[in-house]
């Protein structure tokens, strides 16, 4: 590992302090915090948004008179009172007070996700649409300025370009993340990339393009589309499964940090320095699968 | 230096936390924030007029929606909205089939028009199978038939100034202390001379049911449902908002939504 060999040894001539290093540049670290922020007002919205319509269909059109629901969270009535459901390929789950049929105790109302999950919390449509896309912009507008910073800068090329070397060291890396035995370096390891890769490369690229196909006017410019997601209703599930993807990917995210080390993981995402393992430890790169 | 990084992080680092502490205690204020005319509001919906204007860049006057074959049509349009108007002149005029109803084209026109029934349906007609998408999320594909709007307003002839082609409805939308509020709402000459914005009183080969907007609709194919207003008696060319409602463009848009819905 040339790369590592060198980062520690720059490392080692940069200050006293032999194992911090400038890990995250000023544009990882920017696009990153937008992205947090940005995410967290669009799941809000769209959980909103999707309260308007709480059912995800399979098609061009959604099924009124034949059946292509493949998702309905609603309420019924039972003989005790009201309860929340939610049906996914026909299976039925009661999830009162949480998915269908929530509030305060005594003031329940039918809602699919619960008032605290949702921008506004009040039933709002219009208002949570204008959150939504004001947010779809500074995403968008964020993710291109990171591929653009990340070409220039080499950030994608060094950090994120998966090698040979990672296939090699993927068994070792998931046995290590699984005993939560973690190594800090300068480099991310083989599912670090695969998660970041996956989330930047993959699932806020499908989220852009099936909130696109979703957009009537656009349908007009691209077509073909809604042919290639298997048509609109089909893109509105997609768009809600990767939503559940990166509501997965978060959840992890914040695991990782906390089992990594939740103090050195925040400093070198808000200044950059991260403190890495003594260097003895990542001299040699076949150290790493002992 | 040293000493300088390290008092510069804990300020950064303390700063970030201030903020995200911020940002989580103003989720209750942000509620209050996002009423109609806020500041906070205003700015956000900055990103409406962003979206139609890179939409418009896109999509141009004349891309069509896409339209779909006979097979796609699996189920009866899905009526929304008001779907049986409970007004008297609409009942009137129901009751009568429609015979006195007229379609007046007025405002900034240099020839206002009123148009039968027959009238309309006697000019040349399109027909098209399109998918309804109702801002809530669903959508439903039916054929509809009608008027292009674009031959009536050159029936008219709209007058330079004008910029928004405004539909009147006959449906009661609300009742309010302050009277009953029927269905309005405007759109761009832009969509109403696109090719497929119809005056619509045909819906899957059959007259336009009540419930879908009897005896005339728009339908307007790159935008949701809620800017293809129903019940149309009256068609208004007008230079803004300032008469049209509250001033946003439409009922819906008065109640909190985009006036651009191409999204």
């Amino acid at each position: 590992m040339d790369t590592g060999a060198n980062n520690q040894s720059a490392a080692k001539v940069d200050g006293k302090d032999t194992t911090l290093i400038y890990r995250q540049s000023r544009w990882t670290r920017l696009t990153h915090w937008l992205w947090a922020f940005s995410l967290f007002f669009m799941l809000l919205s769209g959980l909103q948004i999707f309260n308007a319509r709480p059912q995800l269909y399979i098609g061009k059109q959604s099924g009124f008179e034949f059946n292509n629901t493949i998702l309905e969270i609603g309420a019924e009535n039972t003989a005790n009172g009201p309860r929340g459901f939610t049906a996914i390929f026909g299976h039925r789950f009661d999830t009162t007070g949480v998915l269908g049929w929530s509030g305060p105790p005594g003031q329940e109302t039918q809602r699919a996700f619960p008032s605290w999950l949702t921008i506004p919390s009040y039933y709002d449509l219009g208002t949570a649409r204008v959150v939504h896309f004001f947010f779809a912009w500074v995403l968008s507008a964020t993710l291109l300025i990171w591929l653009i910073a990340g070409l220039i800068n080499g950030h994608i090329r060094r950090d994120l370009a998966p090698r040979l070397d990672d296939l090699k060291r993927l068994p070792q890396d998931i046995v290590d993340h699984a005993k939560l035995k973690f190594h800090h370096t300068r480099e991310y390891n083989t599912l670090q990339k695969m998660a970041y890769g996956g989330v930047l490369f993959v699932l806020l690229p499908l989220m852009i393009v099936t909130g696109l196909a979703m957009s009537p006017s656009m349908n007009s410019v691209l077509p073909w589309l809604n042919e290639i997601l298997g048509g609109r209703q089909t893109a509105r599930t997609i768009h809600f499964t990767v939503m559940l993807l990166l509501v997965g990917f978060f959840v992890i995210h914040i695991l990782m940090i906390v089992a990594a080390g939740p103090i050195n993981e925040l400093r070198s995402i808000i200044t950059g320095w991260y403190r890495t393992d003594p260097p003895a430890k990542h001299d040699q790169p076949t150290e790493r699968s002992v | 230096m040293a000493k300088f990084q390290i008092s510069r992080r804990k300020f950064l680092t303390a700063s970030s936390l201030g903020l995200s502490g911020i940002a989580l205690s103003g989720c209750d204020a942000f509620d209050s924030g996002l009423g109609i005319g806020g500041g906070l509001r205003s700015f956000l919906e900055n990103a409406n007029g962003l979206t139609y204007r890179a939409q418009r860049l896109l999509a141009g006057r004349e891309a069509l929606a896409p339209e779909f074959t006979e097979a796609d049509i699996r189920q009866p349009q899905r009526p929304n909205g008001v779907t049986a108007p409970d007004d008297d002149t609409y009942k009137g005029l129901l009751a009568n089939n429609f015979a006195d109803w007229r379609l007046e084209v007025t405002g900034l026109v240099e020839k206002p028009l009123s148009l039968t029934r027959e009238q309309l349906q006697n000019m040349p007609s399109r027909t098209q199978i399109t998918r309804h998408d109702c801002v809530e999320g669903w959508s439903c594909i039916a054929k509809w038939t009608g008027t292009p709007l674009s031959l009536v307003l050159d029936q008219a002839v709209v007058k330079p100034q004008a910029r928004y082609v405004m539909f009147h409805c006959l449906d009661t939308i609300e009742q309010s202390l302050s009277g009953n509020i029927k269905y309005y709402g405007t759109i761009d000459l832009i969509d109403a001379r696109h090719p497929q914005t119809i005056l619509a009183y045909g819906l899957n080969g059959k007259p336009l049911p009540v419930e879908n907007g009897a005896p005339l609709r728009v339908r307007v194919e790159r935008q949701l449902g809620y800017k293809m207003p129903k019940y149309v008696y009256k068609i208004e060319l007008v230079d803004s908002f300032a008469n049209v409602g509250g001033g946003r463009g439409g009922y819906w848009e008065d109640n909190g939504y985009d006036w651009y819905g191409g999204i």
